[in-house]
């Protein structure tokens, strides 16, 4: 039991990466990373929103979309699965709009810490793509727990890195043509690579 | 008239929103390995943008900035809801290969940045061209990355033999790493280099500059 949902988590960090394996969350990834600092807080921010939806979604999937998931209520037919996308994006908005109530009153550091990135993360591909991923391989409620969090590390750890070289990288003599927005997709290109060595390793 | 033209044809390549507004970059990278289902992609992408732009426009005097974005959110959701049922009626083997990526258009910055940049300040019409200028900008860089995957990488275009395979008794050795994501930003990277050679006044200014040396 416990095994299983570290391999899960070890897999949703390492061997399927939010950010360098799926690409989810780039526009917010290459454009909020020059500096370390404000990386580190959207990473955590993006860990503690993922936490909360992924298994939140979850419960929604599993109670009141999925085929026949509507029995409880009497009616065993309906099947509501065509409103998902629009009912995942709905809650990631109301959630993270009540995070943002609940830290601004009860944790005013962090909220601060946080800033704009908050409402930003809502449009963030990773808190969907994460969620569409649970639904697409059928996590129960643990896994989906484990999962969201585990695909919030993985991208924060990635985020968190590539600011760590860029901060080094604007220091270096790059073709005019490249640089900028161009360079950092060369540096995301190379660290993908070296993330997809992780591919390997069963668990 | 111009005007029409300038909002269509701008984004393609002066104000491209992969290469220079750096938006909608998360799928442009996942669904380039093979030109069909980039196609699929660039399509349904341009059609949401269009119609979402165009409907925003038409509200956008009746919605209080207060709740405009969760307006904007339903709209474009609804509409991808549509598009993704109609992928999976239609063209059901593309719409499985596209996964999640096409639940993922609502995320897409590109729909939201264009709806919140253009469509809130212009009339429905001009916002309608202007979605679908943004997709073809969107759509020409997609193109290009998958046409440079799909051949290097497979040797074929649309699944067709363009370069015959060594395994099928011709010369050409793929290159099974254009087949892998991290390809995707190298080539990408490739078209940015390209366009901004092109286009100078797109170069980001330097922010420390090497000293010349000193005698």
């Amino acid at each position: 039991m416990i095994e299983d949902y570290l391999s899960l988590f070890v897999k949703a960090v390492f061997v399927e990466n939010m950010a360098l394996a799926f690409f989810l969350g780039m526009c917010t990834f290459l454009a909020i990373s020059k500096k370390v600092k404000t990386a580190i807080g959207l990473g955590i921010a993006v860990i503690a929103v993922l936490t909360i939806t992924v298994p939140v979604n979850n419960l929604i999937y599993t109670y009141l979309l999925a085929d026949g998931a509507l029995a409880w209520a009497g009616l065993p037919e309906v099947n509501l699965s065509f409103l998902g996308l629009i009912s995942y994006i709905g809650v990631i908005a109301a959630i993270v709009q009540i995070m943002e109530m609940l830290l601004d009153k009860y944790m005013p550091a962090l909220y601060n810490a946080l800033g704009v990135f908050l409402p930003l993360i809502t449009v963030n591909c990773a808190i969907m793509g994460a969620a569409l991923f649970m639904v697409e391989r059928d996590y129960n409620f643990g896994e989906s727990v484990v999962y969201g969090m585990g695909a919030g590390v993985g991208w924060a750890l990635a985020i968190a890195t590539l600011a760590g070289i860029r901060e080094k990288l604007k220091y270096s003599d790059v073709p005019a043509g490249l640089r900028g927005l161009g360079i950092t997709f060369v540096t995301v290109g190379l660290m993908s690579l070296g993330f997809m060595s992780f591919s390997g390793i069963q668990l | 008239m111009s005007k029409t033209r300038e909002i269509l044809l701008g984004p393609i390549f002066t104000n491209n929103p992969i290469a220079l507004q750096i938006l909608g970059v998360c799928s442009a990278l996942a669904v380039t390995s093979s030109l069909n289902v980039t196609i699929v992609m660039c399509i349904a992408l341009t059609v949401v943008t269009a119609f979402s732009n165009f409907f925003i426009a038409l509200i956008r005097n009746q919605v209080p900035s207060s709740i405009r974005i969760i307006v904007q959110m339903i709209i474009i959701a609804s509409l991808v809801i549509v598009v993704d049922q109609v992928l999976k009626a239609y063209a059901y083997e593309v719409s499985k290969q596209l996964s999640v990526f096409v639940g993922l258009i609502i995320t897409n910055c590109i729909v939201m940045g264009r709806a919140e940049a253009f469509a809130m300040q212009n009339p429905p019409i001009p916002s309608f061209f202007d979605g679908i200028g943004n997709g073809l900008g969107y759509s020409i860089v997609l193109l290009f990355v998958a046409t440079v995957r799909e051949l290097t990488g497979s040797g074929s275009l649309f699944g067709f033999e363009i370069l015959p395979l060594v395994t099928n008794g011709g010369w050409y050795y793929s290159n099974g790493l254009m087949l892998l994501p991290p390809s995707a930003f190298f080539v990408i990277g490739g078209f940015i280099w390209l366009l901004r050679n092109a286009k100078i006044d797109q170069v980001e200014p330097a922010e420390y500059k090497i000293a010349s040396h000193t005698k």
